[in-house]
């Protein structure tokens, strides 16, 4: 019998969390880097899911178009361009102290965070914002008000990201 | 007994995906590899902040929508942010490929063409 807790979002949240691990996981373990970007996208869809289960819908739409639409369509198409140079490029060679290194400190760190910011809160379930506080009205609103100085600024360096990046791709080496 | 979801669970998930993309980037060679796994912190930090946007306690005499908004607003920078990121970023790994016809991170010492 289940505990008297679980309820539909819990089982709900259950399941997209578990995807959202195992595919974080593959990420990383694959080998290849084009199913690592694969794993990615899956990642990236199941947040957006986990999104909307937090109710913040405009952030969840945008979460889709930003990185599933148009971030991984730049990685998989970097990919493409470089393994249409040469395969061998990608090959990795293993390292082992490398990889107990990184086990032993990302192990030592998920001990320090887990026990220090998720342990306090593993019993809050009062929800402190308001209803539809996602909804695009608010969001522009606030954004247009309150964060237009912030908005402007991410405007200027998106043009200046996008000004660099021609220029790296053009110049000649 | 409340019941839903508590925030410790969100939390435990943006964790365990930013443990996993510091663990990538440390033992992973391939530069590409190693920005996907930047961006899984990233988006773990804003599974983070999204969660404390909607469970966070608000201080006394706050306005709570604006406070659920500053989570939000967080979020949508940092995603300007890492797609300037992942434009330029991109663009250097392509520039040293055609340089030096070999992208191995550990081979990348010196920092110069």
């Amino acid at each position: 019998m289940m505990p008297e807790w679980v309820d539909g979002r819990t089982i709900m949240f259950a399941m997209l969390a578990g995807l959202a691990g195992a595919t974080a996981i593959g990420v990383v373990a694959f080998g290849n880097a084009v199913r690592s970007a694969l794993c990615l996208v899956l990642n990236f869809f199941t947040l957006a899911l986990l999104y909307f289960t937090l109710d913040a819908e405009m952030l969840g739409v945008t979460q889709v178009i930003v990185y599933t639409g148009a971030i991984m369509v730049l990685f998989l198409f970097v990919i493409m361009l470089l393994n249409l140079g040469s395969p061998a490029a990608l090959e990795e060679k293993p390292d082992y102290i490398k990889k107990a290194l990184g086990f032993i400190f990302g192990g030592a760190l998920f001990g320090v965070v887990a026990s220090q910011v998720v342990l306090p809160f593993v019993e809050t379930r009062q929800a402190f914002a308001p209803e539809r506080y996602g909804a695009p009205q608010g969001m522009g609103k606030a954004l247009f008000t309150t964060y237009v100085w912030p908005f402007e600024m991410a405007s200027i360096l998106l043009v200046i990201g996008i000004v660099g990046s021609i220029l790296l791709a053009k110049r000649k080496v | 007994m409340e019941t839903g979801v508590p925030l410790g669970g969100y939390l435990a998930v943006g964790l365990m995906m930013f443990i996993v993309g510091v663990i990538g980037v440390v033992i992973r060679r391939n530069p590409i590899v190693i920005f996907m796994c930047i961006e899984l912190m990233l988006n773990a930090v804003n599974l983070t902040l999204l969660a404390f946007a909607k469970y966070g306690p608000v201080n006394q005499g706050a306005d709570p929508t604006q406070t659920a908004m500053a989570g939000q607003m967080m979020v949508i920078f940092v995603m300007a942010v890492a797609a300037a990121e992942v434009a330029v970023g991109l663009g250097i790994i392509m520039a040293i490929y055609r340089l030096r016809h070999n992208i191995d991170v550990d081979e990348m010492s010196v920092l110069r063409g």
